[in-house]
């Protein structure tokens, strides 16, 4: 009986059992200049899905699938949503693995390895016009939702509470075990939010004290893909903006430089919003050490760099 | 030539979605066009004037950086350039989209 509870719990039985648990991962070289810091990032490319949206994604299914809303009660139903990023991959992996169908909205102009990778998965991909951007896939994705809402579960990343619930229940309780309760900041970078809000919401009931700072794009016009410049744009309806102690803006250019810093010094091949989670990190361990304080640093490395190799900063100079 | 300006861009070009602009190469009207809207410069442009390394610039359809003769590429009054962020991942604008 025990033996076969450890095994359900260490090694797990399918994909989904294999998500969240992901290593900490101590980035050493990149504060070795401030003693006293520790930089630590939670290995999210670790997840089967290749990134931490795997954890939202799964948390919006799982609810659904338990309501009814998708699975053998409506065999026929399909998930649906507006996305070339992780989340879409992390759809499309949970529809294989749980046999239920996945429809998604891609504007053409996402790369092509993300697209082989959701044909791969046989997931429906529709395609909307480059030029339109993610506006055109949305529209679509209502068009679609607009004309036969009974064929369609709509999975609303950015509004539905699973999806910082998936963070609050899993990553923030790992952060705290792994850290054995001495983390004193924790950064991550906001899309829908989902990370941010959750994770802070369990740290700060675990320890008040613990820094939770946010990070955003400087300028809605970005390179770091995925990541939203609240100012200008509707607000997630997950998001609270008064959740945070302080919220950094970050720039393009340095988050590839830390990608690319991390791939030569720590072996670690991370995607762009995983170097902008770091490079803001190091941004508060330098603040932290000039102010002769010690501090244990926790990001989130988001993804990893595959499905970015074939953006030009990996070789420009 | 007509340049469209991206979503999170038209802030800068006082919500135009097409801009036309002048010259005779694809550098030569971009330009043009941040001369016309100055706060467009540090969006598009590195300080040291490269076209910052997320921009991708179309020419009817074809990214600059890969026709032969890159932003110098020869334009005509017809041509269309396309200015899109790289958008390997993510949907930076799904919920200015979707909660309107």
């Amino acid at each position: 009986m025990a033996s076969a509870a450890v095994a359900m719990t260490k090694l797990g039985q399918a994909v989904i059992d294999r998500i969240g648990n992901t290593p900490m991962l101590r980035l050493d070289r990149i504060v070795s200049h401030l003693p006293g810091i520790t930089l630590l990032g939670k290995a999210e490319f670790a997840n089967p899905g290749g990134s931490v949206k795997d954890r939202p994604a799964s948390s919006i299914v799982r609810a659904a699938m338990a309501a009814g809303e998708l699975g053998d009660i409506q065999p026929e139903r399909s998930l649906l949503d507006a996305t070339s990023g992780n989340t879409g991959l992390a759809y499309a992996m949970l529809g294989a693995a749980l046999q239920f169908p996945v429809t998604l909205c891609v504007p053409a102009s996402a790369s092509p390895e993300r697209k082989k990778m959701l044909h791969a998965y046989g997931a429906e991909v529709i395609f909307t016009p480059a030029g339109d951007g993610s506006d055109g896939a949305i529209r679509k994705v209502r068009e679609l939702y607009g004309a036969s809402p009974e064929k369609y579960f709509y999975a609303d990343q950015y509004g539905n509470d699973n999806n910082w619930l998936a963070h609050y229940r899993t990553t923030a309780n790992e952060i705290w075990e792994q850290t054995e309760g001495r983390i004193t900041h924790f950064i991550a970078a906001m899309g829908t939010s989902g990370t941010f809000m959750g994770n802070t919401r369990r740290l700060r009931e675990l320890n008040p004290r613990i820094q939770c700072i946010s990070m955003q794009p400087d300028s809605p016009f970005t390179g770091l893909e995925g990541l939203k410049h609240m100012p200008t744009a509707i607000v997630p309806p997950i998001y609270d903006p008064n959740l945070a102690d302080r919220n950094i803006w970050a720039e393009t250019e340095p988050a590839y430089a830390m990608c690319k810093r991390l791939g030569r010094e720590e072996g670690l091949l991370v995607g762009v919003s995983a170097g902008a989670n770091v490079n803001t990190a190091l941004q508060i361990a330098e603040e932290e050490y000039a102010a002769g304080r010690e501090a244990v640093i926790v990001t989130i490395l988001c993804d990893g760099a595959e499905k970015y190799l074939s953006e030009r900063f990996w070789t420009e100079d | 030539m007509k340049i469209h300006i991206p979503t999170p861009l038209r802030a800068y070009t006082d919500k135009q979605e097409t801009v036309s602009a002048g010259g005779a190469t694809v550098a030569a009207g971009l330009e043009s066009l941040v001369q016309q809207f100055p706060a467009m410069r540090q969006h598009l442009f590195t300080p040291d004037g490269k076209l910052r390394s997320f921009v991708n610039v179309y020419v009817n359809d074809e990214d600059v950086r890969y026709l032969p003769e890159k932003e110098h590429t020869a334009v005509a009054e017809a041509t269309e350039l396309t200015i899109i962020p790289s958008i390997a991942g993510g949907a930076p604008c799904i919920a200015s989209c979707c909660c309107r």
